[in-house]
C-alpha cells in the first residue's frame, strides 16, 4: 500500500509541476501577473513539494519497515541491518537518490513560492516555470526509467544488500551532501532564466539568488571536504585528492558556485555584472549536471564506478542537452539586450572580485579540460589518463595570482581605491610572504616550487583574512563579514596543508619482520607482529606495530590488509596517528616472497609521516563554516527587514484612519 | 557589438562540442575491453595439487610439452561456469586440450559439479587460496586463457564462453600453434 502512495504522489506532483509550467507561461506570455492562472502559480509550487516530500516518505517508510515486496529494498536493504543504514538505503542507490534530488528540489520551489516576495511577479512566475520545466525532466526520469516504488512479481525471501563496504557513516551521507549542492545550484539557475526571461537582473534578483547559492556551496564544500577525507583513509595511498574525473565532478560545480556567490555580492551591492552572473548562474547548474552524467553513464573510468548505467547516462544526457542548451540559447539572445550595469575602476572590490572570478572560471576551465581529454583522445583512437602533474602546475597558473588577489580584495573600498589607503596592509602581507618564503627555504631544502609558494600565501591569505576586522566594531560586525572572514581563513589554513602536505611528507617503503624498527620522520615504528583476524566475509592480516614519536610513549597502531572473497578483492585499511602537527599513516602489505635467506618472513610496510596534512580538512570545514555565518547572516537581516516593513505598514494603516 | 554578438554565442557552441563528444561516445560500440597485463609473459610458478580423483594437478611444466592448451579458471560455486559447460565440452570435441584451476573448491563439490556437467578437463589443480588465480591476472570465475606450448600466455577470455567464442578460441589455439 504504502509503495503505491508514494507513487501516486509522485505522480500528482509531477501533473502539478506541469500545471505549473503551462500556468506560469501561459499567464506570461497574455501578460496577466494578477490574472486567475497566474494566482495558480505560488499553490501549485507549495503543493508540489508537499506531495512529493510525502513520496520520499513513504519510501523511507518502506525501507524502514524492509518491505521485500518493493524490488528497490530488496535489492539494496537487508532486515539485519542497523536502522541508520536501512534509512540511508533509502538514498544509497540510483532510484532513491533521484527521489531525493526531486524532493529537495520541489521542497525548495514551494519555499520560494512561499516566501519570496521581493522580486516583481512576471520574474516570480518565470522563475516557479522553469523550476517546474526543470523539475519535469527528472520526474520523467524517475517515473519512466528509475522507478523506486517497482514492485516484484513475488516478494524476495530475504534482501541482497549486506555490503559492508558500504556500511560507512561516511558513505552514508556524502552524496546526499554533494546532492543538496547539486540542488541548490538548480534554484539558482532557475532564477537565472527567470531574470533572464523578464530582462528583470536586478540587484533584488541577486538578494533573492544568494542564500540559494550560498546553501549550495555550503554542502558542496562539506561533500568535497568529507569525501576527499574518506578516499585519504579509506584507499590507502597516501592520497587525499587523485584528480579522479568523480572527484573533479564535485570540484567544478563548486568553482563554478564559488565564482558565482561572489558576483552575485557585486550584484547585490552594486548593481554591475549583470551578464555575468546569469552566466554563472547557468554554468553552475551545468557543472552539476555535467558531473552527475560523467558519474552515472559511466563515460569516464572511475575508481568510483559503481553506479553505472548507459540507458540511463542518455536520459542525463538528453535532459542536459535541453536544459543548459535551452538556458544559454536564451542567454545568447537576451544577453545584447541587458545592460551591463555601474562601471567601476581597475583598483576597487569590484575590480578585484572580477579577477578572481576569471581565475576561478580559468581553473574550472583547465579541470574540465583535463576531466573530458581523455574523451578527447578515445574519440581518435589513443587512451590516455591525466593526472596531477597537468592539474597540479597548469591550476597553480590561476591559483597563485588569485590567492594574493584574495588577500587583498577584502580590503579595497567598492567603486575605486586609492592606492595610498591600502599600502601598509599590502606592505605587512608582502613581508608575511618573504619572511615565511625565507624561513622555509632556510630550514628545508629541494622543496618544490609549488609547495613553496603555496605555503607563503597560504600563511598570507590565512593572516590577511582577519585584516578586514581592523578597526571595527566586533560586536556590532554583520555575521555575513564574520563569515567572510572565516572562508578567507579556511582556504589560506587548507593551502597550507596541502602545500605542508606535499612538501615535508616523508614515506618509507620498507620490508620489515617482527622486531624490526623502522625510522620515519621524528617516528620510531617498531613492527610486534603480524597476526591474522578474521571479520564477516574477510580475513586479514593484521600488523600490530608501536610508534614512538621522538622517543615519547609508544602508542599502538594495527593496519590490516583484508581479503574480500564474494567477490575477491583486497583491500587496505590504514592506521592513522594524528597528533597536533601532523600524521602517521601506516598501511602493511603482502608478505615478500622469494628471499629464502631470511630466517623470519618479511612484510611490506608503507609508512608516511605527513606534518600538518590536518590542515586541509579543517580548512575545509571553516570554510563551510563561514558559509553558514553569511547564510544565517543574511537570512536574520532578511527577517528583520520583513519585521519592519510590517511595522511601517502597521503604522501607515493606523495614521489612514 | 559585432563582437560582443559573437561572444555570447560562444558558451553554447562549447556545450554543443562537448554534447557531440559525449554523445559519440555513449553510443559507439563497447570497444572497451582492458587488454591483459599477462599477455605474453610466461604462467608463474605454481604448484597445485588434483582437485579431483581422477585427474591429475597442475604446474608450469604441464603447460610446456609444446601442445598449445586452453587454461580454464572455475568453479562448482560459480552459476557462469556451468552456463559455459556446453561450450567447453564443444571446445574438446574439436580438439583442445583444456586444463584447469577450481578456485576455492572442495574435492566434493567439484566431483558433483563434473558428474552433473561433464568433464572437458585432462588436468584440474585445486587453488584454494585464490593465489594462482590472482597470479595469472584473473580477478573473477569464469576466465579462459590460451597458452602456447612454452607455457606463454597468448590471450585470456574474461567471463564465460559463448557459443560464438568457441570458433574464436579455436582460432586463438591455432595462432599459438604456429
Amino acid at each position: 500500500m504504502m509503495a503505491e502512495f508514494g507513487l501516486a504522489a509522485l505522480w500528482l506532483a509531477a501533473a502539478l509541476a506541469a500545471l505549473q509550467l503551462l500556468a506560469g507561461s501561459l499567464s506570461l506570455k497574455a501578460g496577466e501577473e494578477s490574472g486567475q492562472l497566474a494566482a495558480l502559480v505560488r499553490p501549485l509550487a507549495i503543493v508540489q513539494g508537499v506531495l512529493t516530500g510525502l513520496s520520499f516518505a513513504a519510501l523511507l517508510v518502506l525501507f524502514v519497515n524492509t518491505d521485500l515486496s518493493v524490488k528497490l529494498v530488496a535489492m539494496n536493504s537487508h532486515s539485519a541491518k542497523p536502522f541508520i543504514y536501512k534509512l540511508s538505503g533509502a538514498w544509497g542507490n540510483h532510484e532513491g537518490s533521484m527521489l531525493l534530488w526531486v524532493t529537495v528540489m520541489a521542497g525548495a520551489g514551494g519555499l520560494i513560492a512561499l516566501f519570496e516576495r521581493r522580486l516583481p511577479e512576471p520574474t516570480m512566475l518565470a522563475t516557479l516555470a522553469a523550476q517546474a520545466f526543470v523539475g519535469l525532466g527528472f520526474y520523467a526520469f524517475l517515473l519512466f526509467s528509475s522507478n523506486p516504488f517497482e514492485r516484484l512479481p513475488s516478494p524476495a525471501p530475504k534482501g541482497l544488500g549486506l555490503n559492508p563496504l558500504l556500511q560507512d557513516i561516511g558513505l552514508a551521507f556524502h552524496p546526499p551532501t554533494l546532492y543538496l549542492g547539486y540542488v541548490g545550484l538548480s534554484i539558482a539557475f532557475s532564477f537565472a532564466v527567470g531574470a533572464l526571461l523578464t530582462r528583470q537582473v536586478t540587484p533584488d534578483f541577486a538578494r533573492a539568488m544568494r542564500p540559494w547559492v550560498l546553501g549550495a556551496w555550503i554542502f558542496l564544500t562539506i561533500g568535497i571536504t568529507a569525501g576527499s577525507y574518506w578516499a585519504y583513509y579509506e584507499l590507502g595511498w597516501g592520497g587525499w585528492w587523485f584528480w579522479d574525473p568523480v572527484e573533479n565532478a564535485s570540484l567544478m560545480p563548486w568553482l563554478a558556485a564559488t565564482a558565482l556567490l561572489h558576483s552575485v555580492s557585486v550584484l547585490a551591492a552594486r548593481d554591475a555584472l549583470r551578464t555575468w552572473t546569469i552566466m554563472l548562474g547557468v554554468a553552475a547548474f551545468s557543472m552539476s549536471m555535467v558531473g552527475t552524467f560523467l558519474v552515472r553513464s559511466g563515460i569516464l573510468t572511475s575508481v568510483h564506478a559503481f553506479a553505472v548505467d548507459p540507458e540511463r547516462g542518455s536520459f542525463i544526457l538528453v535532459l542536459l542537452a535541453i536544459y543548459i542548451g535551452g538556458a544559454l540559447t536564451l542567454f545568447a539572445l537576451r544577453a545584447g539586450t541587458i545592460a551591463e550595469g555601474e562601471r567601476f575602476a581597475v583598483l576597487s572590490r569590484e575590480g578585484a572580485l572580477v579577477f578572481n572570478n576569471v581565475m576561478l572560471t580559468a581553473i574550472l576551465a583547465i579541470v574540465l579540460v583535463g576531466t573530458l581529454y581523455p574523451l578527447v583522445t578515445e574519440a581518435m583512437g589513443v587512451k590516455v589518463s591525466v593526472g596531477p602533474p597537468y592539474f597540479n602546475p597548469v591550476g597553480a597558473i590561476f591559483a597563485l595570482p588569485m590567492l594574493a588577489v584574495m588577500a587583498i580584495g577584502p580590503l579595497l573600498r567598492w567603486r575605486r581605491e586609492s592606492f595610498a589607503a591600502i599600502r601598509l596592509p599590502v606592505l605587512v602581507l608582502g613581508l608575511v610572504t618573504v619572511a615565511v618564503l625565507a624561513i622555509v627555504m632556510a630550514s628545508s631544502s629541494g622543496i618544490g616550487l609549488l609547495p613553496l609558494a603555496g605555503l607563503a600565501l597560504g600563511v598570507s591569505v590565512a593572516v590577511a583574512s582577519v585584516l578586514p576586522l581592523r578597526g571595527r566594531k566586533l560586536r556590532r560586525m554583520p555575521l555575513s563579514v564574520w563569515g567572510m572572514v572565516l572562508a578567507h581563513m579556511g582556504i589560506g589554513v587548507a593551502i597550507c596543508g596541502m602545500a605542508s602536505e606535499s612538501a615535508f611528507s616523508v614515506e618509507r617503503l620498507v620490508a620489515a619482520k617482527a622486531g624490526d624498527t623502522v625510522e620515519v620522520g621524528p617516528w620510531q615504528v617498531r613492527l610486534v607482529a603480524v597476526e591474522p583476524v578474521a571479520g564477516p566475509n574477510w580475513t586479514a592480516l593484521e600488523g600490530r606495530m608501536q610508534a614512538r614519536y621522538d622517543d615519547g610513549e609508544p602508542i599502538e597502531l594495527a593496519p590490516q590488509a583484508r581479503a574480500f572473497w564474494t567477490p575477491p578483492q583486497q583491500t587496505s585499511e590504514a592506521a592513522l596517528l594524528t597528533r597536533w602537527n601532523g600524521q602517521l599513516y601506516a598501511v602493511i602489505g603482502e608478505q615478500v616472497h622469494g628471499d629464502a635467506s631470511a630466517d623470519a618472513p618479511r612484510w611490506q610496510l608503507r609508512l608516511w609521516w605527513k606534518p600538518f596534512v590536518t590542515l586541509i580538512w579543517y580548512g575545509g570545514l571553516l570554510i563551510a563554516l563561514g558559509g553558514a555565518l553569511a547564510l544565517v547572516g543574511r537570512v536574520l537581516t532578511e527577517l528583520r527587514r520583513h519585521a519592519a516593513l510590517r511595522r511601517i505598514a502597521e503604522r501607515r494603516q493606523e495614521q489612514g484612519r | 557589438m559585432t563582437r560582443v554578438k559573437w561572444t555570447v554565442w560562444l558558451p553554447l557552441a562549447v556545450f554543443a562540442g562537448f554534447v557531440a563528444l559525449v554523445a559519440l561516445q555513449l553510443f559507439r560500440p563497447a570497444g572497451r575491453e582492458v587488454e591483459s597485463a599477462m599477455i605474453g609473459k610466461p604462467v608463474p610458478a605454481f604448484t597445485l595439487p588434483p582437485a579431483s580423483a581422477d585427474r591429475p594437478g597442475l604446474s608450469p611444466a604441464d603447460l610446456r610439452d609444446g601442445k598449445p592448451k586452453l587454461l580454464n579458471v572455475w568453479a562448482s560455486w560459480c552459476i557462469p561456469c556451468a552456463a559455459e559447460a556446453p561450450q567447453l565440452a564443444a571446445l574438446q570435441r574439436q580438439g583442445a586440450d583444456i586444463v584447469s584451476v577450481a578456485v576455492r573448491d572442495t574435492p566434493d563439490d567439484v566431483a558433483r559439479f563434473l558428474a552433473r556437467y561433464g568433464n572437458p578437463y585432462s588436468r584440474i589443480g585445486a587453488d584454494d587460496l585464490s593465489q594462482v588465480q590472482l597470479g595469472i591476472g584473473s580477478s573473477g570465475v569464469p576466465e579462459t586463457f590460451v597458452i602456447d606450448g612454452q607455457g606463454i600466455i597468448r590471450y585470456q577470455h574474461i567471463g564465460d564462453i559463448r557459443e560464438p567464442d568457441v570458433a574464436m578460441l579455436l582460432g586463438k589455439l591455432r595462432e599459438a600453434a604456429r
